[in-house]
């Protein structure tokens, strides 16, 4: 195998990884500008997500409509999340919002485990999907799953970028973001944007969810939770709590770790969560804005 | 006063030391786990609650000391079986169950400071995620350090040393020192640095130092509870060092009260307690006429949606920042006015 080919593969790899960081990142950044919360339980909409869709077409509906309940459901339960658990502790000090929402990802694995018991299950894909692409005599692959991933994320990405430059809502968050109090003394309503914001969140880790299921072939109640923790490294990466940081963040993740893997000597790899954490301390000490330098009060 | 409350406090362990074998051999298991729990939770009330700084790496702490003193005092046959590739010294020596406990607290206060002087300089969010990152580090590091740690499998042979004495010896430690240093002026420049850093550099407190002596105290209690765990547990991978061990944790510490020693301890008898009784109620259960299936994880379940309650109803803990004293304060000290502060704390 030659090294360009080498190289695009990898690319390839990288590419579809950081696709699903920077979808599952950019709804912990909309939701920690807004709130000033870093939500742990983001990673389990994406179960929510991955399971409705497994359930959905397990009872034989087609597979395009599965995909969307998937999403349907995951914007669902980050509604429910909100109105059950966030808006009540909304003002608290940050480390009472963290800890809650630590409390709600206690709750929803347990209760995943609880339905859908903890060993991994078969995702079921069309066979269509499996399809397998070969470039350069086969040197380079990759399958309608990848291709699926980038496709729906990069629209993803263009209804968010509309949505929030274009409808009122959208207008409220970033006014939101800006500055709450503000926001609601100018007639925001910002019960409705915070709603808003759980719920595309939500619905873009759900569709992460299943697409990250659809690439490894199973899902399980646990499995949102280290890719959560990642794609929060990956908004860091990129400036917490913008949506372009969150995006440029998830993309450069994903090739860091795919490089990490792909380049360095394989004694390394095993460290690969290690490194990516260590990048998030060093980050947090000299760079805590990320790449596009937002900026924030983090030291003494 | 103080010297009362010292023997009171001698006597209460003495009693639950010597009543212990007597209680059953399940009810004693879950004293001992109880105990260590009361060692881990307080140690971290002391660096997350008085300072305010909310670290979530106590776990990776954890795990390091159990890991450290499991291969410290595992015979020296035993590492010719599992752990052939440890390196020289240590493959050939096997130490007392003190001297590992007392080497692995110190490995974590080595970490802790060095980890800690970078860290213990953010604030806020950052800190939480820092800690949590080196939590992580810790648990990738245990389960490829094959040569120490047998990496993901699991580690056995760890002799069962830990019995209710010695939960019982280093929980009085523990408590001790950190009452003595929570409520101390030192333990003041805590708790003012966590109430307005601003008001207390202006009052002349140096916040990094005294950020750090509290994150290092903890790190060397929960050095020492992880090895109490390990030699209770005998076999454990480091899975049972991570997000589900922190989780329990931090229920435990915000349930009882975080700006509280007695509170923390209050927070694990409580959850223990009810983790105890849910534990029965989800095998199910007939009330009159209907009957309760079994619900496995229900219990859990119940448990989180207690924690939200807490969070939103009294996110201050049972306790909030008071402590429970055996012996109240003499009536002369009051009138003499001693801050509340001063007043020495035993469960």
């Amino acid at each position: 195998m030659n090294v360009i080919d080498y190289v695009f593969q990898q690319l390839v790899n990288a590419v579809s990884l950081g696709s699903l960081y920077a979808l599952i990142a950019v709804g912990l950044s909309l939701v920690f500008g807004i709130l000033n919360l870093i939500n742990f339980a983001h990673g389990d909409m994406m179960m929510v997500g991955a399971f409705a869709a497994l359930l959905l077409e397990s009872a034989g509906v087609p597979f395009p409509l599965a995909l969307l309940g998937g999403v349907v459901f995951g914007g669902a339960a980050g509604f429910v999340m909100e109105r059950a658990a966030f808006r009540p502790v909304r003002g608290a000090p940050d480390v009472t919002m963290l800890l809650t929402s630590l409390g709600v990802t206690y709750i929803l694995e347990n209760l995943g485990i609880l339905l859908f018991s903890a060993s991994p299950r078969n995702f079921p894909l069309p066979v269509w999907l499996g399809h397998v692409y070969k470039l350069a005599g086969g040197r380079i692959t990759f399958t309608n799953i990848n291709l699926l991933t980038l496709v729906f994320s990069v629209l993803a990405f263009l209804f968010l970028y509309w949505f929030v430059t274009r409808t009122g809502v959208g207008l409220g968050m970033r006014a939101t973001a800006e500055d709450l109090v503000a926001a609601r003394l100018v007639g925001v309503r910002v019960n409705l944007v915070v709603v808003v914001a759980f719920v595309l969140a939500s619905a873009f880790a759900g569709l992460a969810g299943l697409l990250w299921a659809a690439q490894v072939g199973v899902a399980y109640p646990l499995m949102g939770f280290t890719p959560m923790l990642k794609s929060f490294v990956a908004a860091i990466i990129g400036g917490f709590g913008t949506i372009e940081g969150a995006l440029l963040g998830g993309y450069v993740l994903g090739a860091l770790e795919i490089a990490i893997v792909a380049f360095l000597p394989p004694s390394v790899s095993p460290y690969r969560d290690a490194l990516v954490f260590a990048l998030l301390i060093v980050l947090l000490l000299f760079r805590p804005g990320g790449i596009i330098n937002v900026r924030r009060e983090v030291k003494l | 006063m103080r010297a009362a409350r010292l023997v009171l406090f001698a006597a209460a362990m003495v009693a639950v030391g010597l009543a212990a074998p007597h209680i059953g051999e399940y009810p004693q298991r879950v004293l001992l786990v109880m105990g260590i729990e009361i060692i881990m939770v307080v140690s971290m009330a002391l660096s997350n609650g008085f300072t305010g700084v909310f670290s979530l790496s106590h776990v990776g702490f954890i795990g390091l000391g159990a890991y450290a003193s499991a291969i410290l005092t595992l015979p020296v046959t035993a590492k010719h079986a599992y752990l052939r590739d440890l390196p020289g010294f240590l493959g050939h020596v096997s130490l007392g169950f003190l001297p590992a406990t007392l080497i692995a607290g110190a490995l974590c206060v080595v970490v802790a400071f060095l980890v800690g002087l970078p860290l213990m300089r953010l604030s806020g969010h950052y800190v939480t995620v820092a800690t949590l990152g080196l939590l992580v580090i810790v648990n990738v590091v245990l389960v490829n350090a094959d040569a120490f740690t047998r990496g993901s499998r699991t580690f056995t042979g760890v002799l069962p040393y830990t019995d209710i004495w010695w939960v019982l010896g280093w929980l009085a430690v523990t408590w001790l020192v950190c009452s003595r240093v929570a409520y101390s002026p030192f333990g003041r420049a805590m708790r003012v640095s966590r109430e307005d850093l601003v008001t207390a550099e202006a009052v002349g407190i140096d916040v990094l130092p005294t950020r750090m002596t509290a994150f290092v105290i903890s790190a060397f209690f929960c050095g020492v509870a992880g090895a109490l765990y390990a030699h209770y547990l005998t076999s454990f991978s480091p899975h049972a060092f991570y997000f589900p061990l922190m989780i329990q944790l931090l229920v435990m510490l915000v349930i009882g009260g975080m700006a509280s020693l007695t509170g923390a301890s209050v927070g694990v008898v409580v959850v223990t307690i009810l983790s105890e009784v849910l534990r029965n109620l989800e095998r199910g259960f007939q009330l009159g006429a209907l009957h309760v299936p079994p619900l496995y994880g229900a219990s859990q379940v119940t448990l989180g949606v207690i924690f939200i309650l807490i969070m939103v109803f009294r996110p201050q803990g049972l306790l909030g920042d008071r402590e429970l004293v055996l012996v109240p304060r003499s009536r002369r000290s009051r009138a003499a006015g001693m801050p509340r502060e001063e007043t020495e704390v035993q469960a």
